[in-house]
């Protein structure tokens, strides 16, 4: 084909015409809008299937477009979602849930039992990629009664009704997703949530609008743009100029700059996401335990989360939180540095003759995390402590941590926004959860009986008696609870939500 | 004879692009991170982990996914991204258009800017006018392109705020274009606000891509440009009364092109391998960014195929490039 540039003009002036016919769709937004510039894209739209369905941070994403079965109020206790009521039949053999009446689809359609029904069956197939199935593959037979539904169990799972306001526990359009299958989902999401997907551009931004039918009420904010802006820089930036109303995940100096700023707010909670250290029993060294008092012993949390996260950060003993039901204030593991050294002088070593082993962490996966540990291995060589720093990505660690291939120490950032002590202490520290570094039977014993534990007020002390035994051994070096800061426009209200989930619901105007 | 070359080429890429495949699949699988370890939720448990490797195929020996992959490549399939859930294929067609708008206007502003300096450097050459280019392209080429893109973040994007810092158009505005050539089909189609949305989101990045490459350009073409100018014909031309303006713009710059096309093909690779990390600073959709994330969350699929595009990229610049020496020099073209 031979371009002219008489051929060019032509093309042009045709295009040109053709854009005269072609109705524009384009219309500017219009109304209250809020854009945040958020610090992870969205990969996938689906809440229930896939690595995105365990991504702790689009849960705010999708906790706006989808509703959950159970919600969760900003303080983390259990509210109504899709499900008015839930509970356990008296045997503890099955489940009983009462469907929420006068929520819609975004289409317009009613939400019914059997879209319940049909996001719990799928959930549980095994073939069905949700990464939690083997949570939801408990519940069958299921039964439709007005608008309860109930299920058999095979075990009673104390947890099963907070996974529900947990990851993948979404309730999702089943006539809709049969009618446009898996890819047209992607492309076209509905929810019953409070707001309805009105743009998206995977990796650019996700524009919604306020559903004005939602159950809950209609959000205060009408547009909410989600920027995705994955550059710490770009995020402050963002916000400092104005072109964006609310960011977060952004470095503590710049939190610190910008909330004094004109027109700017800072807010700030505690996060149900702490760090810690994983001691791996694959060393030796590691199986001295006053090698690893030594270890919990020497470290100033306190000084870690005054100087290097000015102050944002709460200083931790044992793998709860203290917005976590198992949190056991009683349980301490004070800084004791002349303490430390002693122990490690009556297993002979130190400062001249030190214990060395290897600790491993990410670097700048979390905040300051390389700097954390950093500091750590220099408090470490002053009571006879050798560490020699290892640097790896994050999929690395989870690739060690599932093969129990971890160093003997490990730092790692551990969530739970469901605040039970199986979620934490108990994936944790059991030894045949993938997530564990410490195996051992004595541990294991103390667990085992607890996971169908059907007393609660049982099941909670014995999670804290666990706990209790994990510090007395040091099994674990808990080290702080993180700190979530978020800066907006001062003409706006941001909750903070301790899951850490940014949810526009909850914004409204000053 | 012209189409010949251009096949020939197009057969030469084959083994190339094969061997890429086989290097690219092998290398992702030895590197540490296992796509699966990253979305073990709490609570799974050996089966659990077992489960999640069958379903994507990870449980196979290598050599077998690799003929599985192979196999549906050939027919243009490659796969299914593990973490979007999408096709790979329309993943990285959908966000091509978006790399190659930038690189072509980072390119453009490169040749345009890069050229203007040559031609001033020249013919001010001996006089103020030349130092004061060699020191804006040592000053120039002594600074990366993400600082450059970093400085006018802080510059144009908080000080002056007078440019969007991130994306790729406004979202709170409804494109309704056909394409993802949302420049260039916005041009085309009049719909002027949209093209200047989209210019005014891409000035930062183009231009941070393009100064280190407009530096190269000034000082390759300058130097050419020099040694041309020493040449008869254009003492010859100078002799017969021509400006200097003329003899460089319509004599010596056709000569002295041929050396700076040479570099400028092979810039443009390192252009092209340049936006990954400018997309992800202005955060700008584009394939870059996607190969950011696909590398993050151990997207074997996603990062073959990119990894395969960037190859296919290089391979047609670089014939692009053979083809206009031909254009430019027409003993090339004569055989």
């Amino acid at each position: 084909m031979n371009l002219t540039r008489r051929g060019l003009v032509a093309s042009g002036l045709t295009l040109a015409a053709a854009n005269r016919l072609i109705p524009l769709r384009a219309a500017r937004a219009e109304g209250d809008t809020v854009t945040i510039a958020y610090h992870v894209g969205l990969p996938a739209w689906d809440p229930t299937v896939g690595p995105s369905a365990v991504n702790p941070t689009i849960q705010s994403i999708y906790q706006s477009v989808f509703d959950q079965y159970i919600g969760q109020n900003p303080d983390l206790s259990f509210t109504g979602g899709l499900l008015e009521k839930w509970g356990w039949n008296d045997a503890g053999t099955g489940i009983w849930m009462d469907v929420r009446q006068g929520a819609v689809w975004h289409d317009g359609s009613p939400v019914t039992p059997d879209d319940v029904v049909w996001s719990l069956t799928r959930a549980g197939d095994p073939k069905g990629g949700n990464p939690i199935q083997f949570v939801w593959g408990n519940l069958s037979n299921f039964k439709v009664e007005g608008h309860r539904v109930t299920a058999d169990a095979k075990q009673y799972d104390p947890a099963l009704f907070k996974w529900m306001a947990f990851l993948t526990g979404y309730v999702l359009p089943k006539a809709y997703f049969e009618k446009v299958g898996p890819e047209g989902f992607e492309k076209k999401p509905i929810g019953s949530g409070p707001y309805m997907v009105d743009a998206f551009e995977r990796n650019a931004f996700l524009r919604l609008k306020a559903n004005p039918h939602y159950w809950g009420g209609e959000p205060a904010i009408e547009t909410v743009v989600f920027k995705f802006v994955t550059d710490a820089s770009a995020r402050v930036a963002e916000i400092e100029s104005g072109s964006s109303d609310v960011t977060l995940e952004i470095p503590y100096e710049e939190y610190d700059r910008l909330k004094k700023k004109s027109g700017l707010k800072g807010v700030t909670t505690p996060v149900s996401d702490i760090g810690m250290i994983f001691i791996t029993n694959v060393d030796p060294v590691m199986l001295d335990a006053n090698v690893r008092h030594a270890m919990v012993k020497s470290v100033d949390k306190k000084l870690l989360v005054d100087k290097l996260l000015r102050g944002y950060g709460v200083p931790i003993d044992t793998l709860e939180a203290p917005e976590y039901e198992a949190y056991d204030p009683s349980i301490k593991t004070p800084y004791d540095p002349k303490g430390a050294a002693k122990l490690m002088a009556a297993s002979g070593y130190s400062k001249d003759k030190p214990a060395k082993f290897t600790i491993q962490t990410t670097r700048g996966f979390k905040p300051k995390d390389y700097e954390m540990i950093q500091a750590i291995v220099g408090m470490w060589r002053h009571v006879g402590i050798d560490a020699s720093i290892e640097v790896y990505e994050i999929a690395k660690h989870f690739e060690l941590r599932a093969a129990h291939k971890l160093a003997p120490a490990a730092f790692y950032n551990w969530g739970n926004a469901i605040g039970d002590p199986t979620t934490s202490t108990g994936f944790a520290m059991f030894s045949h959860s993938p997530h564990s570094a410490w195996h051992s039977d004595d541990v294991d014993a103390l667990i085992n009986p607890l996971w169908g534990e059907r007393d609660e007020a049982k099941r909670i002390a014995g999670w804290k008696a666990v706990d209790r035994y994990v510090a007395d051994h040091a099994l674990v070096l808990p080290l702080l609870q993180y700190v979530q800061q978020i800066v907006h426009k001062a003409g706006l209200n941001v909750v903070p939500h301790i899951s850490g989930a940014l949810q526009p619901q909850r914004f409204t105007r000053a | 004879m012209f189409l010949r070359r251009i096949l020939f080429r197009l057969l030469q890429a084959i083994p190339t692009l094969a061997g890429v495949a086989v290097l690219v699949f092998v290398l992702v699988r030895v590197v540490p991170g296992d796509p699966v370890a990253m979305m073990i939720p709490p609570g799974a448990d050996d089966a659990v982990v077992l489960r999640l490797h069958a379903l994507y195929g990870l449980d196979k020996p290598v050599w077998n996914q690799f003929t599985i992959w192979a196999g549906q490549a050939l027919t243009g399939n490659f796969g299914v991204s593990i973490t979007t859930r999408q096709n790979v294929t329309g993943l990285i067609f959908s966000r091509l258009p978006a790399t190659l708008e930038l690189v072509f206007l980072a390119a453009t502003i490169a040749v345009a800017v890069g050229g203007a300096l040559a031609v001033m450097g020249t013919r001010f050459s001996g006089r103020g006018g030349e130092v004061a280019v060699d020191a804006v392209t040592g000053f120039v080429l002594s600074v990366p392109d993400f600082l450059w893109g970093l400085g006018f973040i802080v510059l144009f994007g908080v000080l002056l705020p007078v440019l969007p810092i991130s994306g790729r158009s406004d979202p709170t505005r409804a494109l309704g274009l056909a394409t993802d050539f949302t420049l260039t089909e916005s041009f085309l189609r009049l719909r002027w606000g949209i093209t200047a949305d989209v210019l005014a989101h891409m000035a930062m990045p183009a231009v941070a891509l393009a100064l280190p490459l407009a530096a190269m350009i000034a000082r390759v073409l300058k130097a050419s440009l020099a040694e041309q100018m020493g040449q008869d014909y254009a003492l010859l031309s100078r002799v017969k009364g021509f400006s200097r303006w003329h003899v460089i713009l319509a004599e010596a710059l056709r000569n002295a092109a041929i050396p700076t096309v040479s570099l400028t093909g092979v810039q443009l690779t390192f252009l092209v391998g340049g936006t990954v990390l400018i997309e992800k600073i202005f955060s700008y959709p584009g394939i870059g960014s996607l190969a950011i994330d696909a590398v993050i969350n151990r997207d074997l699929p996603l990062i073959q195929g990119l990894i395969l595009t960037f190859a296919a990229i290089f391979i047609l610049i670089n014939l692009a490039l053979d083809l206009s020496y031909a254009a430019l020099d027409p003993r090339l073209r004569h055989g």
